[in-house]
């Protein structure tokens, strides 16, 4: 269940917005601050925890080895999942994922399936047998508006961060040598860059109650050489033409400083 | 034997003082020691030890009055959220008297009231009217969340914090004891209160926060000040 926002909230929000100011003194198209540690977590081979504002993600990492899809038989698997926990917010209840964690992982997932972020090929070890399988799960700590800029950014960090064992075949079976590690073979880079339509301007990370206000908004992701390689659009009302290429205008722009907060490899 | 000051800063399970104390509000006793329940400000009265909680949620009180947000409206009566664990309901016969008119048109989903605490059953089912002075719907303006127990030293003693605020600003602002604020007045004008209240609750256990807060309230005032009395005085030199 959505929380509902206040009229007058929604008024004196939106008469902020118009004439170009926000009500936590952001410029329309500024972050929050943004802090991203990676190797939080020990027994992990790889993980982060990013916060936006006070939005606060915890992200790990997980390989395992397993049998690949019989449609993909020469390529490793990797999957994203997502736990929004109660204690975040007081509208996310315990119990199966609901349309917001299954709509996060999935965006979160594509930005680094469609961008060929992972080098999947290099996780094959016996093709059609054994292949490496990737777990990203995020667990939400806490949150206050954009969640889905967080996760991209922390998944993409704990992805950096991953060490996975060393593993070889001999006479057909896998061997793995838990003493080397090595880091996981990773093409290119993506983070992702929300955008919120309230009135008819474009605001960029939106706060929870700019989310709680919002008519529709626009994820756009895009890796470090510039292609865009996800998108997602949310709420109830449409976009225009111009809206959309402004967004990712905006998106290209602002992506750059989000590169910066990514571990220098 | 007591174990802490006045005004100390403390965490549950602390040991306040052994032996001849009676404990407070805040406090719990085990055996002869009276230890704090909560994290919040110590607050010594001749032999009787309580703890003031520095964050709380509101526990409706008949005769309080509050700002509360319409959740949903029903066949007789409306849902209203008073930032707190209860709920509330305002009975239509409330609004109405005996003839019942079209519901929505009266209130409808997200509008923010004023409204008096009528009465709290056993179950906690909070029970509100709107018989009274200033009672009912605001509009415009803007919202200021604060926790309650910091809402006797936003209105400050009889009053002084708030009206000190409302002269400086000319801005209408209600306080309602569940913690909410609704502040009205020039744009730029309401963001000042809004930063205001917001240092009163980060600060509201130190000493000496009246006399900050003026000097804030001119700061930020001090060229709005100065204009408008420019403005006056071109006025006088044009007539």
């Amino acid at each position: 269940m959505q929380p509902i926002v206040p009229e007058i909230t929604r008024e004196s929000v939106t008469n902020l917005i118009n004439e170009g100011k926000r009500a936590d003194g952001r410029k329309l198209d500024q972050y929050r601050e943004i802090s991203l540690e990676t190797g939080v977590i020990k027994k992990a081979e790889g993980s982060a925890r990013v916060k936006i504002g006070n939005t606060q993600i915890m992200i790990g990492v997980k390989s395992q080895i397993g049998d690949p899809f019989p449609d993909t038989p020469n390529v490793g698997v990797f999957m994203t999942n997502s736990e929004l926990l109660p204690m975040a917010a007081p509208n996310f209840e315990p119990g199966p994922p609901d349309e917001r964690s299954v709509e996060l992982s999935r965006v979160t997932d594509r930005g680094i399936r469609e961008g060929k972020i992972i080098d999947l090929k290099k996780l094959a070890l016996i093709p059609g047998k054994k292949v490496w399988m990737i777990f990203i799960d995020m667990h939400i700590l806490d949150y206050d508006g954009n969640l889905l800029d967080a996760a991209a950014l922390g998944a993409m960090a704990a992805l950096m961060d991953a060490k996975i064992p060393t593993a070889t075949v001999k006479d057909d079976e896998v061997v793995v040598d838990h003493e080397n590690m090595q880091p996981l073979p990773l093409n290119e880079k993506t983070v992702m860059c929300t955008l919120a339509k309230i009135g008819n301007n474009l605001v960029l990370d939106p706060s929870l109650e700019e989310e709680g206000i919002m008519r529709a908004r626009i994820s756009i992701g895009v890796r470090s050489d510039g292609a865009i390689c996800s998108m997602q659009k949310g709420g109830e009302r449409p976009f225009e033409k111009e809206e959309i290429l402004k967004a990712i205008d905006m998106a290209q722009e602002k992506t750059k400083e989000l590169f910066e907060y990514l571990p220098k490899a | 034997m007591i174990l802490v000051e006045d005004k100390d800063i403390v965490v549950p399970g602390e040991v306040l003082a052994e032996g001849e104390y009676y404990a407070g509000r805040g406090t719990f006793k085990d055996e002869t020691k009276v230890c704090s329940a909560l994290v919040g400000l110590v607050a010594i009265r001749d032999n009787k030890i309580s703890v003031l909680p520095l964050q709380s949620k509101y526990i409706p009180k008949r005769g309080d009055v509050v700002i509360g947000k319409i959740t949903e409206v029903r066949f007789s009566m409306w849902n209203v959220d008073i930032n707190s664990p209860y709920s509330g309901i305002l009975p239509a016969s409330d609004v109405f008297g005996r003839e019942k008119r079209d519901m929505n048109k009266a209130f409808d989903v997200g509008d923010i009231l004023f409204m008096r605490v009528v009465d709290v059953d056993e179950v906690k089912k909070v029970k509100l009217g709107l018989k009274g002075r200033g009672l009912g719907k605001f509009r415009g303006g803007l919202l200021v969340e604060i926790t309650p127990t910091k809402v006797p030293r936003l209105i400050g003693k009889k009053g002084s914090m708030i009206n000190m605020i409302k002269d400086h600003t000319k801005c209408e602002v209600v306080v309602g004891q569940n913690g909410l604020v609704w502040v009205k007045g020039k744009p730029e004008m309401e963001r000042v209160v809004e930063n205001v209240i917001k240092t009163i609750e980060a600060e509201a256990h130190t000493s000496g926060l009246t006399d900050r807060v003026r000097d804030m309230l001119n700061q930020l005032l001090g060229n709005e000040e100065d204009k408008e009395e420019e403005e006056q005085y071109e006025e006088e030199l044009i007539q």
